[in-house]
């Protein structure tokens, strides 16, 4: 049950870490949950990458919902995505996840020996 | 520790984060731009939006508030000027700061520094043109004076104390799509702003070398019918009859004219990119009191400009102790631009005046150093330019001023063309020049005197500025500083290696036309000629004869006028040009020659009530067929030989018809028989049945179907790039020659109404909405009242009414 520990540790720190720095620094925070809490590499990666898959897309959704889906519409026109609003927020969790999947996967390798 | 797949995973991860972070052609940084908390979602505003804030800024010298009202148009009571135009910049960059630094850039001539290397050729034209040169000289001039200085001052450190609020995540959309950071604001930015206004206005109103190339082809007096300084049809803006005084000024014509001048054929070189949209324009008119229901003036405006979504406009309510002031501003500016106050109203249209001559310069030798000027070389003014390009690369150009202006085009530009002519351009809006001080002065005019005084110092754009006072005065006056030409001079490329062909003065301002309280209880402008041909100057200008006489026609046969009918005025559909060129077609067109299809469009038209209504198929079909005759007419005789020239105008072509059916230009010159004017309107009828048919095919044959009007992101000037951030296929009729100017993408970019009875009752809408952000829902939401010839009431606003349940958020700013 350690994994659902490492997600929501991920999600925490990485929300925190988007007040104030980059978006860049959801990878910093699953590095160091994976640091910090011993996992296997696969499961620091699917920790990783859940957390930030979780975080983005629930905020992603979230502030869609108060927005009425008007923006969300338009950009998904743009990338595009066929105007899908589902499907621009699964992109931008996935794209998040990726990224935290592998930070962490690298601070598992940084920790763990075996 | 695992080394190895340690140092994959964590360069997959570096690199990922390399990737995500940076712009790839036109997608933008991934990871930047779609983190919740640092991308384009932190822009979609919650659709209950709180515009609540307590804000307090060293800048302030007192304190304000703000409300805003349901349609989030702030109504600013502020103790005193400076803070009320702090608060005007800070308003506009928290609402518009997009566009306030893609206008300014683009004015300047740096668009590449954000679209990259296809930018470079537009910069250049910019920077050629001398639009920073020209905001420079204008700078200066607002400094000079101690008033606009310091509300230049303000509007800046306002629009500054905004900037300096922004987060990653709450820039404006735009700068993460495309990947820039916004760059703090400064006085020579709203300069420039103002200078991008004259440009569009007053850049493009010339047609030198469009007629230099036509002049290959017609002889001088072709010319002078072909493209006429003064139609049969002008219904002027000053009523016909009114005596001139004689001019103050006689420009002489130079002893060379004939022979250097007028005489002279030459091919000129040009870009297709210089000439600005033809269908600026704008409405303007006023009714007095013997008029109107009610009794007093009521006055309207619509200017005609390239729609845009965010709108060039910005509604908002500007009062202090000693002023109170409403209508819609530019962001970049302070102050209002049109509206009222609570005496008088004002508003304008563009005056159209060719304010710009092109003279060819001699250049001693390639390096643009000296030019030959009157009798010697003289050192020319080299400008260097640097365009730095999105890219990292810097591109250099050199621009050399001479006597005249700054040459624009020249061997090095437009660089693909082995044509040596160097033309150097001279522009009014060079000149030092003052226009917000107009602003400020004319938001706080309280009578026709005010206004004559406010207005007396306006010098580029041209405009005609309409006005009325609750006192009861009508008036309106084309004001800018105009050039006082010599008969003809400046129709075409003058010689420029003498000082004989410069301007030699400007109509003295007192003689700019004007008229106050005519008799007939109405003046109105539609960027037609001001005048008829009894004034004493030689005016020429791209003027736009139709729009006056519907205008005319329709307010001279109107009494009891209430603010209702002026709304039905501003929207309406009459196509004044086919009332007048139908009867000439249908005399002309052979029936028994027509087949099924042709005859049925003919049937089409025979039934139209003559409104370009957006479900009219008779618009569609009158378009299709009048633009095929005039090309039948005009085609060989102009396009063929040189592609270059202009078309005459619509309704010189009517004119000429009119005077004389056998008019020599309707035969084909390309073929061996003899064309008239019955082949010429039988064949344009078969030519346009096929394109008809096609449209009716498609299901367009409705006029608003057939334009398919729209309304593009205003950085977005191919109409493709950003089309989810456009509204298109708008259910509008209309077009550029009737009152309602909807043409594909450009028409009135403000419809105002004010009655100047006790309280004012006024009236508009603009087809945008308040908010610049795409993810907001006030970023379009008037585009439908605009597309239904809906009006708001707007709200000139007491301080005692922040009860009133129209306010619905309160800004408060305090001195820190």
């Amino acid at each position: 049950m350690k994994i659902f520990v490492t997600i929501i540790l991920t999600a925490l720190l990485a929300f925190i870490g988007g007040l104030y720095l980059p978006w860049w620094s959801i990878a910093v925070a699953a590095f160091i949950v994976a640091l910090l809490v011993r996992q296997r590499a696969g499961r620091s990666f699917l920790s990783g990458f859940l957390g930030v898959f979780i975080l983005w897309g629930a905020l992603a959704f979230w502030i869609d919902i108060k927005n009425a889906g008007i923006l969300s519409k338009k950009i998904a026109s743009l990338l595009p995505l066929g105007g899908s609003a589902i499907l621009l927020i699964l992109v931008t969790a996935l794209v998040g996840a990726l990224v935290a999947g592998f930070a962490a996967m690298s601070g598992s390798y940084l920790r763990y020996s075996k | 520790m695992r080394v190895i797949p340690f140092v994959v995973s964590t360069v997959i991860t570096v690199a990922l984060v390399f990737a995500l972070n940076k712009k790839w052609g036109p997608v933008p940084p991934l990871g930047k731009f779609l983190s919740p908390q640092h991308g384009f979602w932190q822009n979609a505003e919650p659709a209950d939006a709180d515009f609540n804030a307590n804000l307090s800024f060293p800048g302030l010298k007192g304190n304000a508030e703000v409300y805003f009202d349901e349609r989030l148009v702030p109504h600013v009571f502020a103790d005193n000027d400076d803070d009320a135009y702090f608060i005007q910049g800070y308003l506009h960059a928290k609402f518009r700061l997009f566009q306030m630094e893609i206008q300014t850039k683009a004015a300047e001539g740096r668009v590449s520094e954000i679209a990259g290397a296809r930018g470079i050729n537009y910069d250049r034209t910019q920077r050629r043109l001398g639009m920073r040169f020209a905001a420079e000289n204008a700078l200066k001039e607002v400094e000079k004076d101690p008033v606009t200085k310091v509300m230049f001052d303000a509007y800046t450190n306002g629009v500054n104390a905004y900037i300096n609020t922004l987060t990653e995540g709450s820039t404006p959309l735009e700068y993460k799509l495309m990947d820039f950071k916004p760059e703090k604001w400064t006085n020579l930015r709203t300069a420039l702003l103002l200078k991008m206004m004259a440009q569009m206005l007053s850049s493009g109103t010339e047609s030198d070398i469009d007629y230099t190339n036509t002049k290959a082809i017609f002889t001088e007096d072709e010319m002078k019918v072909i493209y006429p300084q003064v139609l049969d049809s002008l219904v002027p803006i000053i009523p016909k009859g009114t005596v001139f005084d004689s001019a103050g000024i006689v420009p002489v014509k130079p002893v060379t004219a004939d022979s250097l001048y007028f005489s002279r054929q030459i091919a000129m070189v040009k870009n297709e990119w210089d000439k600005q949209d033809e269908n600026n324009g704008s409405n303007n008119w006023v009714v007095a009191g013997s008029k109107t229901q009610s009794g007093v003036p009521i006055l309207c405006n619509d200017p005609h400009l390239e729609l845009s979504l965010p709108s060039i406009w910005y509604e908002m309510q500007i009062t202090t102790p000693a002023s109170t002031t409403y209508g819609v501003s530019l962001p970049g500016s302070p102050f209002i631009i049109i509206g009222f106050n609570d005496d008088i109203a004002w508003g304008v249209t563009n005056a159209q005046r060719d304010v710009k001559d092109y003279y060819e310069i001699k250049f001693k030798d390639r390096s643009k150093k000296e030019y030959w000027y009157n009798g010697k070389w003289e050192p020319t003014v080299p400008r260097f330019e640097e365009i730095k390009v999105k890219d990292g690369s810097t591109v250099y150009d050199t621009v050399a001023y001479t006597a005249f202006g700054p040459v624009m085009y020249d061997e090095s530009f437009p660089n693909d063309t082995t044509r040596q002519r160097n033309l150097a351009v001279r522009w009014v809006a060079h000149d030092p020049s003052n226009e917000g001080k107009t602003f400020y002065e004319l938001n706080r005019a309280k009578n026709y005197d005010d206004y004559e005084e406010a207005i007396k110092t306006f010098e580029c754009p041209g405009q005609n500025f309409v006005f009325a006072s609750r006192t009861g005065d009508i008036a309106i006056r084309q004001q800018g500083k105009f050039p006082a030409r010599w008969d003809r001079q400046g129709i075409y490329v003058m010689p420029g290696e003498d000082s004989s062909y410069r301007w030699q003065g400007f109509i003295p301002q007192q003689e700019n036309p004007h008229a106050k309280n005519p008799e007939r209880g109405f003046l109105e402008s539609a960027n037609q000629r001001p005048v008829d041909s009894s004034y004493p100057y030689f005016i020429p200008g791209s003027y736009i004869v139709t729009r006056g006489i519907t205008i005319e026609h329709k307010l001279s046969a109107m009494n009891s006028i209430t603010p209702a009918d002026m709304m039905k005025l501003q929207y309406d559909y009459f196509n004044t040009t086919a009332e007048e060129f139908l009867p000439i077609l249908f005399k002309y067109v052979k029936e028994n020659e027509l087949n099924g299809d042709e005859k049925k469009y003919l049937d089409i038209i025979k039934s139209w009530n003559l409104n370009a209504s957006p479900e009219s198929k008779g618009q569609t079909v009158y378009q299709n067929w009048s633009d095929s005759v005039i090309a039948g007419i005009w085609f060989d005789d102009i396009k063929r030989i040189s592609p270059q020239a202009p078309w005459p105008d619509r309704q010189t072509t009517i004119e000429m018809l009119k005077r004389d059916s056998a008019l020599k230009y309707i035969d084909n010159i390309n073929t061996p028989q003899v064309e008239t004017l019955y082949d010429v309107v039988t064949t344009a009828l078969k030519k346009a049945t096929v394109s008809l048919k096609i449209k009716e095919a498609e299901g367009k044959l409705e006029w608003a179907k057939f334009k398919a009007p729209g309304i593009y992101h205003i950085s977005d000037k191919a109409k493709s790039a950003l089309l989810p951030f456009a509204r298109t296929n708008l259910n509008v009729g209309g077009s550029g020659n009737i009152i309602n100017a909807v043409t594909q993408s450009h028409g009135p970019s403000w419809r105002m109404i004010v009655q100047l009875s006790s309280p004012t009752e006024a009236y508009g809408v603009y087809p945008a909405g308040q908010s610049g952000n795409p993810g907001s829902k006030y970023y379009d939401d008037f585009v439908d009242t605009w597309v239904k010839g809906e009006y708001y009431t707007l709200w000139m606003m007491k301080k005692s009414e922040a009860t009133d349940k129209k306010v619905k958020w309160m800004m408060k700013f305090e001195k820190q």
